[in-house]
C-alpha cells in the first residue's frame, strides 16, 4: 500500500489489511498529530485499510504561530 | 465508528473528548466552539469591523471561513514575507480563497513597504529570524488595522500554539507573558484589539476542519521554522497529550479559568509615540523601528545609535503576542 507523508513530501510502501492505528505505529506517527486521508475522505484510526488504498498522511503540527 | 452526535460514520475523533463525529457534526461542533470563545472573551462587538490575519495555513483560513458564515464583517490581510516560493505559494493560495468568497483582502508586502524581507532579516538582524518575522507580523497588523479603520484583529492562533507559549513562559517563569497572555487583548492607545477565537480548538480539530470545508491551504512548513523554539514546546506537550489525552486543553483554558488570576498584576505601561513611526511604544523608539533600522543598517533620529535588545528575551517568545515587542520593553 502506499502512503504519501508530507513535509518533506514522500511516499512510502507499508503492508495494508490493518487498521489505520497499526499503519500509523509502523510509521512512527501519533494519530492526533496527523490527518489521514484516503480518496479525498478522513479516515480514523479505528479504519481498516486494503492493500491497494492510497493514504496521505498529512501532519497538522506548525511551528511560529500563524 | 460512529458519530457521538447522530448515526453517521465518523470522520474525525477527538480523544481528549473521548468523541468522534462525522462530518457534519463536527464542522457543527468547531462553529460551536467559536461561537463560544467569541462570547465568553466578547471577541467582536455588534457593527465591528474585523481585520483577520491571514497567512495561507489551516488556522488563519479557517477562521476567516468561520467568521465569514458567522456573518461578521470581515476583511483580510495578507503580509507577504518575502520567503521565496514559500511566500508565493501562500500568496496564491489567501488570494484564491478570498476571491472564492467573495472576501476583502489587503496584500502587504514587507521588502516593498519596510525594506527588508525575512531571510535577510535573520540573517543580519541580532534577533532570531522567527522573533523578527514575529514583531514585523504584529506591527504590520496593527498598523493596516489602525489605517484602515477596523475595530478588532483576529489572529489564527490555536489550542496548540497557546499551551505551547504558556509552557514557554512558565518553563522560565517570565510573569509578565504568563499575566498578559489572553484571548482577548483590549484596545489600548494606538494598538487595536486583538483576539483569538481558535484558541479553544486543538491543531488536528483546525485542520481537519479546514480540510472538510474543502480549503486549499498551504501544508508545506516555512522553509525557516528550524529550531523555532515554540514548535519544540509543541512537541514536548504532544508527548504528554500522546500519553493522557486532554492535558494541553487542560493546562491552557485552566489557566484562564483558574490560574490567570493569579498572576494579575497593576499594569503600568505608559505608551507614547514611537520617535519614527509614530505606533505606541514604551521606549523611544518602537521594537520594531529598532529591529529595522539594525537590519538596514540604519540609524534613528539624531540620537545615539541604536542598542538592540538581548536576542534570547525574544528570541524564545517568537510566535506571540509579545508585549516587549510591541510596547518596548516590559514593566519591571
Ligand atoms: S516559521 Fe518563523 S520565519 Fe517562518 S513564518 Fe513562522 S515565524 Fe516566520
Ligand atoms: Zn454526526
Ligand atoms: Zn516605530
Amino acid at each position: 500500500m502506499k502512503v504519501t507523508l508530507r513535509n518533506p513530501d514522500r511516499e512510502v510502501d507499508v503492508p495494508g489489511g490493518r487498521a489505520i492505528r497499526e499503519v500509523l505505529d509502523e510509521l512512527g506517527v501519533s494519530a492526533d498529530t496527523v490527518l489521514v486521508i484516503r480518496d479525498g475522505e478522513l479516515v480514523t484510526r479505528h479504519d481498516h485499510v486494503a492493500e491497494s488504498d492510497q493514504l496521505e498522511v498529512r501532519p497538522v503540527i506548525s511551528g511560529g504561530g500563524p | 465508528m460512529k458519530c457521538r452526535r447522530c448515526p453517521g460514520t465518523a470522520v474525525i475523533e477527538l480523544r481528549r473528548h473521548n468523541a468522534a463525529f462525522c462530518k457534519r457534526c463536527f464542522s457543527e461542533v468547531f462553529v460551536e466552539q467559536v461561537r463560544k470563545a467569541i462570547r465568553r472573551f466578547a471577541m467582536i462587538g455588534a457593527g465591528d469591523r474585523v481585520l483577520v490575519a491571514v497567512s495561507g495555513g489551516k488556522d488563519s483560513l479557517a477562521l476567516w471561513d468561520v467568521l465569514l458564515d458567522l456573518g461578521y464583517d470581515v476583511d483580510g490581510l495578507y503580509l507577504g514575507l518575502g520567503i521565496g516560493e514559500y511566500s508565493d505559494r501562500s500568496r496564491e493560495v489567501t488570494a484564491s480563497f478570498a476571491e472564492s468568497r467573495g472576501a476583502q483582502l489587503t496584500v502587504v508586502d514587507l521588502a516593498e513597504e519596510y525594506g527588508y524581507d525575512i531571510p535577510t532579516a535573520g540573517r543580519k538582524g541580532a534577533r532570531s529570524t522567527c522573533a523578527v518575522c514575529g514583531l514585523s507580523k504584529r506591527y504590520v497588523f496593527n498598523k493596516a488595522a489602525v489605517d484602515g479603520g477596523y475595530d478588532v484583529i483576529a489572529t489564527g492562533h490555536n489550542l496548540d500554539d497557546e499551551a505551547a507559549t504558556l509552557l514557554g513562559n512558565t518553563l522560565r517563569w517570565k510573569t509578565e507573558y504568563i499575566a498578559r497572555q489572553s484571548p482577548s487583548l483590549a484596545a489600548e492607545t494606538g494598538m487595536v484589539k486583538k483576539v483569538k477565537p481558535l484558541h479553544r480548538l486543538s491543531e488536528l480539530e483546525t485542520a481537519a476542519f479546514a480540510f472538510l470545508r474543502g480549503i486549499d491551504y498551504v501544508v508545506d512548513e516555512c522553509p525557516l521554522v528550524a529550531g523555532n523554539t515554540q514548535l519544540r514546546h509543541k512537541e514536548a506537550m504532544n508527548a504528554i497529550e500522546a500519553s493522557s489525552p486532554g492535558t494541553k486543553a487542560e493546562f491552557f483554558l485552566g489557566y484562564l479559568d483558574r490560574g490567570k488570576a493569579l498572576f494579575a498584576r497593576e499594569d503600568d505601561v505608559e505608551l507614547t509615540p514611537c520617535g519614527e513611526c509614530g505606533q505606541p511604544t514604551t521606549a523611544r523608539y518602537c521594537a520594531f523601528c529598532r529591529a529595522r533600522a539594525q537590519v538596514l543598517g540604519e540609524r534613528l533620529g539624531e540620537g545615539p545609535p541604536v542598542v538592540v535588545e538581548d536576542r534570547d528575551v525574544v528570541a524564545s517568545m517568537s510566535g506571540e503576542v509579545m508585549p516587549i515587542e510591541i510596547y518596548g520593553r516590559a514593566p519591571a
